[in-house]
């Protein structure tokens, strides 16, 4: 197998989460874009390890899926104070700090 | 190989059509299903990288735990299950682009640096050299990880908690 095919891959599924992070109104998709990113990376470690013949690929991957769990309740819990103070999520509206 | 080949295509070809489909779709709930597809894909190219552990960690820790958590994002935040579209804000074609343009810069860049390079397997990699490497060479980073972990429980906790 050619290392190209899983990196040509990863940089299809970025671009694509690159693509939902700002084109999305929603708080929760823009996390979910945020993880489909994450896991372009992780293909990208684990297939990089490979070509190596090493485990740190492995290994770092494991500490990104660890980091994105942390992310995810983190964006989470802030999304849902977002939706309490202002009864909607939608990031266009949370301009406060404009200038 | 050839098996090999055929189960790659087969899994990025679902892997891209259900990351279209996710950043695309009208429906908040579809789209976390379709992440949960994206997800799995991801966790089979684990699998054909001879990487069995992180592949099941991918399903245990994504799909079980990172999915749900979202679905429950989705209830608490009563976003628009129905099909109500407006769900992208005004900048779409700006993003398709700047999008686009990355992946063909990444594309090029890839095809130029690493042209026609094969990965060769050499031996079975077991998950034990996985833990040796996390609890050895990358124990200190695997500490910060731990109180991080733990940071990030206590900050959603304090940031969730109604009073």
């Amino acid at each position: 197998m050619y290392l190209n095919q899983f990196l040509m891959l990863a940089a299809v599924l970025f671009a694509m989460g690159v693509y939902g992070v700002l084109a999305r109104k929603n708080g929760v998709l823009v996390l979910m874009s945020i993880e489909l990113m994450l896991n372009a990376v992780n293909i990208n470690l684990v297939a990089f390890g490979a070509f190596n013949n090493t485990v740190a690929g492995q290994t770092f991957a494991l500490f990104v899926i660890a980091i994105a769990a942390a992310e995810v309740g983190v964006g989470l819990a802030i999304i849902l104070l977002i939706f309490r103070n202002r009864a909607s999520v939608d990031i266009d509206e949370i301009d406060a700090m404009r200038g | 190989m050839v098996a090999q080949n055929v189960a790659f295509g087969v899994l990025a070809v679902t892997m891209v059509a259900a990351a279209f489909r996710l950043v695309t779709t009208k429906n908040v709930v579809r789209a976390a299903l379709f992440l949960a597809i994206v997800l799995g894909g991801v966790a089979g190219i684990f699998i054909l990288l001879a990487a069995e552990f992180v592949a099941w960690v991918q399903v245990l820790v994504y799909i079980g735990a990172i999915v749900v958590l979202l679905l429950f994002g989705v209830m608490l935040t009563r976003a628009p299950i129905g099909s109500e579209g407006d769900l992208d804000n005004d900048n779409k074609w700006t993003a398709a682009l700047v999008a686009l343009f990355l992946l063909g810069a990444m594309a090029a860049v890839l095809a130029d640096a690493f042209g026609d390079d094969k990965i060769r397997f050499q031996g079975v990699q077991r998950s034990a050299e996985v833990s040796d490497s996390i609890f050895g060479t990358y124990v200190v980073p695997f500490e910060v990880a731990s109180v991080l972990l733990l940071a990030a429980l206590v900050g959603a906790v304090a940031l969730a908690r109604r009073d």
